[in-house]
């Protein structure tokens, strides 16, 4: 199912090909809401929004404005409503469960807030997890596991315990869990908001450096102000809707556009 | 992935180490109790161990149980052995006979009178002395937990302090008894499997046990025979039954109606059953709650695999294998330290371990790792992976 992989021949064909074949998130008129008790909360209503690849696009906005349910839905693990979102093409309505869980497997890498790190595994083994997933060996697994921690400077704490490791080294394994399989899309969740600014720029140099390129999308959900210049381009969100995009340059939002 | 399930189990000792302790508690607890139950059972049928040559056992109808004594009359024993296929048969007499103590005290024992020529249904081991024996005259063989207890020579008393100096002195070969109001000497002492009642045994031959029974017209408690060589056991038993009227049964059917009765009038199970019961509640309450605080602590850790990829058949498996592993331990820690039991150096204690009872054992650890695991299963069925996105 992978999108570089033989097994792309389960997944059904790109339902909604995008018009620029560089387009890495294409969402129009997304629609979710939840239900309570006694009433229907929207969380998303109506967004439009398109992400290139070799882009690095934050979310943010005041907490409720719908910023987690936008990843959410755009990384797979939640089904909207009404209206169309594909990642490279392929809509995760028109797959089944088990493929969609597949296809997140092998092309989104996630980063966490609270890193979600397994406290019983090693650093190593730890962003071995997706390749785990993904069949391989555990043997393989590890060693690129070891390979990828190198690229984001922990090489020496491989046999580390998360709790043996600092917040800042925390997210880099995460984030070396986030790339190890390769993935095409990587969502994150408020990368930095558990780290003070010295190690969240650090954490922010990393992403960039590391896990950017022209084949490979990222979306940051934030509301870390500090790190608005990472970004390429920044999407407002508020109440359900994506009220504006801008680049961290420019000091105004220019109105929403695809 | 298993050994990612494997190493979320193990990381988290204090919870697993409960796991295990829950599990091991009822496996411990079931394998004890049931093992003391059979114990007890088989005590209800231990002369009929200790008497191992005879086939079949003949009696009266109307004999529900081992020491339910309905006894026959004498000319019962060559109708048995006029039966086709009988290789032999010999009297048997049991019967509760007292003692008088040398201190002038009395004790009930448990008579029993063996053929005078074969000796056939003699104890099944000779401490001291020999059972040839009994044929001399006025012997009898006395157990040896009787002889050092029950039919002890009592300490001499200090007569200004009313106490006894000293220990009471176990009966050797040589001492005398009297057997209600006969005389009887002490020509061997012999060891015997314990039985329900506590009371000493006695073996003599069946001539003397009759002379020493209060005068009935009817002293014959069983006819003990054996069949003939070729011939099967159960067929040759039928064939007494018919042509006597009398109840005949083979060693292991006789057992198991002894078992029965004490099973279906005593209670004994019901009260074994529910500390069987408490045991599967207690562990499956403790592995059940150790096991599911397990997977809350570790629910964010499962949302963040669901969100990478892993489907709920994978977890699911994770998820048994952990019960599996904390099952198959916690098995091993209980039903070995129950069989420890079989160890401990008390004649008192009734514990007889069956492969039949590691099997109902591990039947219960399965079904409490399954119940255990359950709620776990459902929770981590049921959980958004989205949940990984809220701080």
């Amino acid at each position: 199912m992978s999108l570089r992989g033989s097994a792309s021949a389960t997944l059904p064909p790109p339902a909604a090909q995008p018009a620029d074949a560089g387009v890495a998130v294409h969402c129009k008129g997304v629609v979710k809401g939840y239900n309570t008790a006694s009433t229907r909360v929207m969380a998303l209503r109506g967004v439009d929004l398109q992400i290139r690849a070799g882009e690095l696009m934050m979310l943010v906005g005041p907490s409720g404005c719908g910023k987690t349910t936008l990843i959410s839905v755009i990384a797979g693990i939640l089904d909207r409503d009404e209206g169309e979102c594909s990642v490279f093409g392929h809509d995760f309505a028109a797959m089944s469960s088990g493929q969609r869980t597949r296809f997140r497997g092998e092309n989104v890498g996630f980063v966490f807030q609270a890193f979600n790190l397994l406290p019983a595994l090693t650093a190593a083994q730890n962003v071995a997890v997706p390749l785990l997933i993904n069949g391989l060996p555990q043997r393989e697994a590890i060693k690129a596991g070891r390979e990828m921690l190198a690229r984001v400077g922990l090489g020496d704490r491989t046999d580390s315990l998360p709790r043996e490791l600092s917040g800042g080294q925390q997210q880099r394994v995460a984030i070396a869990r986030a790339l190890v399989h390769k993935p095409r899309l990587i969502v994150c969740d408020e990368p930095t908001s558990a780290l003070d600014h010295d190690t969240g720029h650090v954490i922010m140099r990393l992403l960039k450096s590391v896990a950017l390129d022209k084949d490979r999308a990222l979306v940051i959900v934030t509301h870390d102000a500090r790190i608005f210049g990472f970004a390429d381009r920044i999407a407002l969100m508020d109440d359900g809707h994506i009220t504006g995009i801008s680049r961290p340059e420019t000091p105004t939002a220019t109105p929403a556009a695809n | 992935m298993n050994a990612l399930a494997l190493r979320m189990l193990l990381g988290d000792r204090a919870k697993f180490l409960g796991i295990v302790f829950g599990i091991g508690f009822a496996a411990f607890l079931i394998t004890q109790q049931v093992s003391i139950f059979v114990g007890l059972m088989a005590r209800t049928f231990g002369f009929l161990t200790d008497a191992s040559l005879p086939q079949v056992w003949v009696m009266d109808p109307k004999v529900q149980f081992i020491d339910d004594l309905k006894p026959l009359q004498d000319t019962q024993l060559y109708r048995v052995r006029g039966v086709e296929g009988v290789a032999w048969a010999m009297p048997l007499y049991k019967g509760l006979l007292r003692a008088r103590l040398a201190n002038g005290a009395f004790q009930t024992c448990n008579v029993i009178g063996i053929d005078d020529s074969t000796l056939i249904g003699g104890p099944p081991e000779m401490l001291h002395g020999r059972i040839e024996d009994l044929r001399r005259a006025d012997g009898v063989v006395v157990d040896d937990v009787g002889a050092s207890g029950k039919l002890a020579r009592p300490a001499p008393v200090d007569p200004s302090t009313g106490k006894p100096i000293g220990k009471p002195t176990p009966l050797r070969v040589g001492d005398f008894l009297e057997l209600n109001d006969h005389r009887a000497v002490v020509v061997g002492i012999c060891r015997v499997s314990r039985t329900f009642q506590s009371q000493p045994v006695v073996y003599t031959t069946y001539t003397r046990a009759v002379t020493f029974a209060p005068r009935e017209r009817k002293l014959l408690s069983f006819v003990v025979a054996s069949v003939s060589p070729g011939r099967d056991v159960e067929s040759v038993a039928a064939r007494i039954r018919a042509q006597t009227g009398l109840a005949a049964y083979t060693s292991g059917e006789f057992k198991r109606m002894t078992v029965l009765y004490f099973m279906r009038y005593t209670g004994i199970p019901l009260n074994f059953g529910i500390a069987v019961v408490l045991g599967f509640l207690v562990g499956t309450a403790i592995a059940g709650q150790t096991f599911y605080n397990f997977t809350l602590d570790n629910l964010r850790q499962f949302g963040a695999l669901k969100a990478m990829g892993t489907g709920n058949l994978r977890l699911l498996r994770m998820i048994l294998l952990q019960a599996l592993l904390v099952g198959f331990i916690g098995y091993g820690l209980g039903v070995g330290s129950a069989s420890l039991f079989a160890f401990v150096p008390l004649g008192e204690l009734a514990f007889m371990l069956l492969p039949q009872t590691l099997a109902i054992t591990g039947a219960a650890i399965v079904l409490i790792c399954l119940a255990a695991s359950l709620l776990s299963i459902q929770k981590v069925m049921r959980l958004e992976p989205a949940i990984v996105f809220k701080g």
